[in-house]
């Protein structure tokens, strides 16, 4: 028997996003792939398919002192009752309730060992209302933290509200997320490739999903991205790279929308190489401390005389990093981490990470 | 010498057993493989996939659950009924009791199924993660999270609760059934008294999740997996095992995947990550190679016969077999 790890998406959305309606999407549509389906309640799903899971959704936490590690009990038993299936499956998709906070499903695929020996999360995969996300943003914390956590984001029902309306909705998302994939989408109408096995929780594809994670934020593009995602055309080859998450600077940081003071946002931090005797410290610390307001974090470092650059990727208090690849030699050398959280100290984070850096040579 | 017959059954090992006498294995696919001389046949029995089974306490009959929401029983000639049908569950858990009742969870609900044809359930706040019915009477315990529920099911009384933070997932009475132990989510074990829910017994240092529990002739011992050697509790001392160093038998550099104590001395049978089967005896550590490493993966499922002359073994990749410790 191979080791494989199945793929695991989670689908999220506030309640009416339509969520599923993608999922019916993804069920009834001719891709020659199996995926089992676990959901909170039949009721909506429109196919028939024996490898669909109705579960409750069980929230553990974890008995090790930390109140921000919770997990989703209840998937891991029914991981564990799939892989006992033969012929498998090619991917597993956990649909959340629209209340649900991604935190503990993402945390079940970190913190379960024999969880994780047999599958690993590929993406959190958020569908959101064009026409009402601003208004549950403004009231719902789930709807924040369902933005916070996507990887990838459907921006639905674009068909229903006016191009104005739709910039402010995405300039609202990259204040919460800069680095989500976002697709506009009528009645979640995607490539499905789009969604599934996008290895987002990949150390060694981080890069490859989102090189604009590394272009940096001196561009001024002010779009999210035009192409009409739900057209059907095959525009993949250059949709990740015509498109710019930084509709912003510091400087002007939040000002499209007041934000209350528990609004999620996102740090980005930028330097050259890091000294690694200062960094490790720093990012354990951060993350004990700050966890529970720390959503995700990623990074792309540099390390002092490490060839290899190092990849990081954090849920709450939870972080894990690897050597990903050497540098290339017309590579520039730098260190980017994004923090997405709530309360989090953009100066003091900004300082205390400029004091893992090397001085200039 | 021991000699071992194999049956290669191409699906997750759910259980090795023997029905009577008859070597049996359920499997992943759905169906349940019953042995005949040095065939086995495979028997469709749910259709989807098989998630759990017990051998009922006379050993007559195997019990199995499905995601297809059945209860099934298979005799030793392959005959197969059903015996609860719940539809569009996943029931996961499974347990026989004295008298031929039965217990399987799905989700939140335990349902109780006397000889009779007649059904209860029992309600629970969080899931059931594991079942397991006492020696005697008719008291059955539910693994939840942060405990332990003990049901009389013979009357309406509500359940006593036994209380320890944290995710409980197998549980299993000891055979004098004067204490309850769990196994956790966190690598470790929780036993309570069962007179007074007090004693909290914490057996803990294990690298992985133990997940199976088996206790060994006379239930001086538990002895789990979970760690690279079985390791066995003492219960019987007046404290249980709290303060005393368990047996630490058959230790390799593999994790211990599954333990079966034999039915009538004080010897076990450990199953490995790399398919390898021993037999160690408690009094002298002396072990006996039962199965070499061998394709099929961990060893999913052991179980002896009433002799415990021979001892039937399944592995995660669908190898399937028994040793005939006589030769």
């Amino acid at each position: 028997m191979t080791e494989t790890q199945i793929p695991v998406t989670v689908l999220t959305g506030y309640l009416g996003a339509g969520k599923t309606t993608l999922l019916n999407r993804i069920l009834s549509e001719n891709h020659g792939k199996k995926y089992a389906v676990v959901v909170n309640e039949f009721g909506e799903i429109g196919i028939d398919n024996d490898l669909i899971v109705e579960s409750d959704e069980e929230i553990y936490e974890m008995n090790n002192g930390c109140v921000c590690c919770t997990v989703r009990g209840d998937l891991i038993r029914v991981v564990e009752g799939l892989m006992k299936r033969p012929g498998g499956f090619d991917g597993i998709l956990v649909e959340t309730t629209g209340l649900a906070n991604p935190a503990p499903v993402a945390q079940t695929f970190f913190m379960d060992d024999d969880v994780r020996a047999k599958s690993r999360l590929d993406a959190v995969v958020t569908v959101a209302d064009a026409m009402n996300l601003l208004t549950r943003l403004d009231d719902a914390p789930e709807a924040e933290e369902q933005i916070a956590f996507a990887d990838v984001i459907l921006l639905n029902k674009t068909d229903l509200v006016e191009p104005a309306h739709l910039a402010a909705v995405e300039r609202r998302i990259r204040d919460i997320n800069p680095h989500a994939t976002i697709h506009r989408t009528e009645r979640c109408a995607i490539d499905l490739d789009k969604v599934l096995d996008r290895g987002a929780f990949d150390l060694e594809r981080i890069l490859s999903l989102d090189p604009e994670f590394l272009e940096g934020e001196d561009h001024d593009h002010d779009h999210v991205h035009d192409e009409n995602c739900g057209c059907g055309h095959d525009h993949h080859h250059d949709h990740d790279h015509d498109h710019h998450h930084h509709d912003h600077d510091h400087h002007d940081h939040h000002h499209h929308h007041p934000r209350h003071d528990d609004s999620v946002f996102s740090v980005s931090l930028r330097g050259g190489s890091l000294d690694p005797n200062k960094f490790f410290p720093w990012i354990q610390e951060v993350t004990q401390v700050e966890g529970p307001n720390i959503l995700r974090l990623k990074g792309i470092l540099s390390m002092d005389r490490d060839p290899d650059r190092y990849v990081l990727q954090g849920v709450h208090m939870i972080i894990e990093g690897t050597h990903q690849r050497p540098w290339a030699e017309d590579e520039t050398r730098e260190s980017r981490l994004v923090f997405i959280g709530r309360k989090l100290n953009e100066d003091a984070l900004r300082k205390s990470f400029e004091a893992c850096l090397m001085p200039a040579a | 010498m021991p000699t071992i017959q194999t049956f290669p059954l191409d699906a997750f090992v759910v259980a090795a057993q023997f029905i009577d006498d008859t070597p049996a294995f359920a499997l992943g696919d759905g169906t349940v493989a019953v042995t005949d001389g040095p065939t086995a046949e495979k028997l469709g029995v749910h259709t989807g996939g098989l998630l759990a089974a017990a051998r009922s306490q006379d050993g007559s009959l195997l019990v199995t659950t499905g995601d297809d929401g059945r209860v099934c029983a298979i005799d030793a000639e392959g005959r197969v009924g059903e015996l609860a049908s719940q539809p569009k569950k996943w029931i996961d858990q499974v347990a026989c009791g004295p008298d031929g009742i039965i217990a399987y969870a799905s989700g939140k609900q335990v349902f109780v199924r006397f000889a009779d044809g007649r059904e209860r359930v029992l309600q629970h706040e969080r899931t059931a993660a594991g079942l397991a019915f006492a020696p005697k009477g008719l008291r059955l315990a539910v693994a939840r999270y942060n405990g332990v529920s003990l049901w009389w099911v013979g009357t309406d009384a509500k359940p006593t609760e036994f209380e320890w933070k944290g995710s409980h997932l197998g549980v299993t009475f000891s055979p004098d059934g004067k204490n309850v132990i769990t196994t956790m989510q966190e690598n470790s074990l929780h036993g309570w008294r069962v007179a007074d829910g007090g004693g909290h017994m914490r057996m803990s240092g294990y690298p992985g999740k133990v997940k199976s529990m088996s206790w060994s002739a006379k239930g001086r011992f538990l002895a789990t997996s979970g760690a690279e050697m079985a390791v066995l509790w003492p219960f019987h001392f007046k404290d249980g095992p709290m303060g005393k160093q368990p047996l630490q038998l058959g230790t390799r550099d593999q994790i211990v995947t599954f333990v079966a104590c034999h039915p009538t001395e004080e010897v076990v049978a450990i199953g490995y990550k790399d398919g390898m089967v021993v037999a160690v005896r408690f009094a002298d550590g002396d072990q006996a190679i039962l199965r070499k490493p061998d394709e099929g993966g961990a060893i999913s499922a052991l179980g002896w016969d009433k002799k415990g002359v021979r001892l039937a073994f399944g592995t995660e990749g669908g190898m399937a077999g028994v040793v005939d410790l006589a030769g």
